[in-house]
């Protein structure tokens, strides 16, 4: 009798608590921003949760390096948290694929992006949609302001200017015309072939061709950007061979280069760093009045754990993201990384805004080896990083380089055999 | 009935050890023995036999990186036992000369960088050979020999040889010391009975030392090797997972990182990573055997 009652009294206090934890639900998000954690605890969970009384959100990120695995590992285990924070392209699809991110394709506010800011978190036909895409990162160069007045330099909007700008700084000296170095290699794959690189393939033209084979790596359009960066070398400066990332980027804030190949991620750095002003145009197109083509690389999404058990809750915190006012927040909190939504978003910091506006004038691709093409053994990825300092330190020809890329994707790619 | 008595002692001592051995080493070893015969297909796994190794040895893609992985270790390994052992032998036959000076002093010199950390020696002397803020342009420059010059680390064809270069320099002393350890044990009078035959000096060295020092040597080869093999760190903290510059610096060691964890948007591939793996542990058995049966048992040793 005693036992039953006992058992009643217990089962009466879960429910209690499982209806007190109705009114309040958590939701945990998983991430590897460790850096944004300030910005998510002062200004983004305050924000949502003044708007959605009843929802607690709590921010965990780990260390980047260790965060595929440890989510696989927590997914696996089902403690992971109920939002989880995408990588773009493989890495999630892999996780939708088995089953961890729900498919959002229905929710309302998914409407609110483009088909190219969609399609690092898409299952390859584009049907389904697991991830919010919360912000890219845009290429381009950052440039010595200073310099350029001292140096009497227009701003390059051609290839022609372009080399013309770095001609005149070489003879003056003061400068090294371009701060990077292939020690690191990925430089100058993703700041110099994937940045030059969309104005030859006409962006998501070409990488959409590439992708279903009607292109071939070795076609002009794919080997005359490595043409173009075997010119490169001569304005690197002295050893660039052994120049690590780091190096490069503090010879430019130091004021000792006058024009950096950059990604957007760069600005709030630099603006600490540099004590000049800084100014950025976009990749040079071939000729006059060709239309420009920016690499603005999806780099970063939010998507909903399968196995949350607060699918609702989780869902409208998936559709404050998709809105024009986390955009805001967001984007100005971290200048360089832009928010993707359709509605424009009012950024305040100059560079920032400068960048952000190529938008409009410009086609937007991503980064070409990202989706599908880097699936395989060889990575396509990898392979273009070594190409691509192979094609600025001359070791090869820009037509080599296209056909060992080409051999490379044709083995294991079946569009490409 | 006269049954030998069972030593439960012996059992209850060696527990403990061969227990935690058996967990973090023979367990371990063994498991990555035994994913190297699966793969992963469709989320789940397919035990393949001996596919992986077939592919490993004889899919052009993956044969060229392993035999271009085991080549430059075989590289880094010749010059550790050129360079880094001669150079310790010599250490410390002048540290063990009773007339030195500060001998103490040299020593503890000499065998601090072997306690640092990989990362800071990596580190350290990618600093000091940067081609922008090092010192070694400067230092070459004060001399007039800035035209020897190169960005050392950036060239596919000194990256490797610099890298092993710094490698020697962080561990030579453990050479020296084993051999310094060694040279001490040689008695007095050995020497003198030389000397009364007339060996003295630098043929004492070479006539009556060496001979005595060489199980050592035969030691500090093979832990050279061991050790060579197995090297990672060094390159991955100076130069990535992808060994730059175009893979002249990738040994076994980082061709099994990048594959077993995956390196930017290469997925991680435990079963190929681990047949890797299984491959280096064969190369280093295989070496240690010839070293075992081939070398060491034909040695001469001599009675102190």
């Amino acid at each position: 009798m005693t036992y039953r009652s006992l058992k009643l009294a217990l089962l009466g206090t879960t429910l209690i608590a499982t209806s007190a934890l109705a009114e309040d639900v958590t939701l945990t998000i998983e991430s590897w921003r460790n850096d944004d954690l300030t910005l998510w605890q002062d200004q983004i969970i305050p924000a949502f949760e003044a708007a959605h009384p009843g929802i607690k959100i709590q921010f965990t990120p780990s260390a980047p390096a260790e965060y595929n695995a440890v989510l696989n590992s927590k997914l696996d285990a089902g403690s992971a948290g109920d939002l989880i924070t995408c990588r773009p392209f493989d890495a999630s699809l892999a996780l939708y694929e088995a089953g961890h991110l729900t498919d959002l394709s229905g929710v309302e506010a998914m409407g609110n992006f483009s088909d190219v800011a969609k399609s690092a978190w898409q299952t390859d036909d584009g049907a389904v949609s697991f991830c919010v895409p919360m912000a890219s990162v845009i290429h381009g160069f950052i440039y010595n302001k200073d310099a350029f007045n001292e140096l009497g330099i227009e701003v390059p909007t051609t290839e022609d200017e372009f080399f013309a700008a770095l001609d005149k700084i070489r003879e003056d000296g003061t400068y090294v015309p371009l701060a990077m170095g292939t020690n690191d290699q990925w430089e100058a794959a993703t700041m110099g072939y994937n940045n030059i690189g969309p104005n030859y393939w006409k962006g998501e033209e070409g990488r959409q061709a590439l992708i279903s084979g009607e292109q071939k790596l070795t076609d002009e359009v794919w080997t005359a950007p490595y043409a173009t960066l075997a010119r490169w070398a001569e304005y690197m400066g002295d050893g660039y061979e052994a120049q690590t990332y780091p190096d490069s980027q503090n010879i430019f804030t130091l004021g000792r280069a006058a024009i950096y190949p950059a990604g957007s991620w760069e600005i709030s750095g630099f603006n600490a760093q540099a004590d000049f002003e800084m100014g950025a145009f976009k990749p040079p197109v071939r000729n006059a009045g060709d239309t420009c083509y920016i690499s603005d690389h999806t780099d970063i999404g939010i998507g909903m754990n399968a196995a949350t058990k607060h699918p609702e809750a989780a869902e409208i915190f998936l559709a404050w993201v998709a809105s024009p006012e986390f955009a805001e927040i967001f984007g100005n909190a971290l200048p360089g990384f832009f928010p993707l939504s359709s509605t424009p978003v009012e950024l305040q910091d100059p560079l920032a805004k400068e960048i952000v506006g190529w938008r409009e004038e410009c086609e937007s691709t991503i980064r070409s080896t990202y989706q599908i093409l880097s699936r395989g053994t060889p990575n396509l990825e990898n392979e273009t990083w070594g190409a691509s300092v192979a094609a600025i330190k001359g070791a090869k020809s820009p037509e080599e380089l296209g056909a060992e890329l080409q051999e490379g994707l044709s083995s294991w790619y079946a569009p490409h055999q | 009935m006269n049954r030998p008595r069972i030593r439960w002692h012996i059992v209850v001592f060696l527990a403990p050890a061969v227990l935690v051995y058996t967990a973090v080493m023979i367990f371990p070893l063994f498991n990555t023995l035994r994913l190297a015969l699966f793969t992963e297909v469709d989320q789940t796994r397919v035990f393949v036999g001996l596919q992986n190794f077939k592919t490993l040895f004889f899919d052009p893609v993956w044969s060229e990186q392993f035999w271009n992985a085991l080549g430059n270790n075989f590289w880094f390994f010749l010059i550790h036992m050129l360079v880094q052992n001669p150079i310790g032998i010599a250490l410390a036959a002048l540290l063990s000369h009773p007339r030195l000076r500060f001998a103490a002093l040299y020593r503890s010199a000499i065998f601090i960088p072997t306690i640092l950390s990989f990362v800071i020696v990596g580190f350290a002397w990618k600093l000091i050979l940067s081609p922008i803020w090092g010192i070694a342009p400067s230092m070459l420059d004060a001399i007039g020999l800035k035209s020897l010059f190169a960005p050392w680390l950036g060239k596919e064809e000194y990256a490797l040889t610099t890298l092993a270069l710094i490698s020697v320099w962080q561990f030579v002393g453990i050479p020296m010391m084993l051999i310094y350890a060694a040279l001490l044990t040689i008695p007095e009078e050995i020497l003198e009975a030389g000397e009364i035959d007339g060996i003295t000096g630098a043929s004492a060295f070479w006539k009556i030392k060496l001979p005595l020092i060489l199980p050592s040597i035969g030691i500090i080869s093979i832990l050279t090797f061991v050790g060579n093999f197995n090297a990672f760190d060094l390159i991955y903290a100076s130069q990535g997972a992808l060994a730059g510059p175009d893979f002249s610096t990738d040994i076994l060691g980082t061709f099994m990182y990048r594959t077993f964890f995956g390196f930017q948007l290469q997925l991680g591939d435990p079963h190929m990573g681990s047949a890797i793996a299984g491959a280096m542990f064969a190369i280093i058995l295989v070496g240690v055997c010839i070293y075992l049966f081939g070398i060491q048992t034909r040695m001469r040793r001599y009675q102190l």
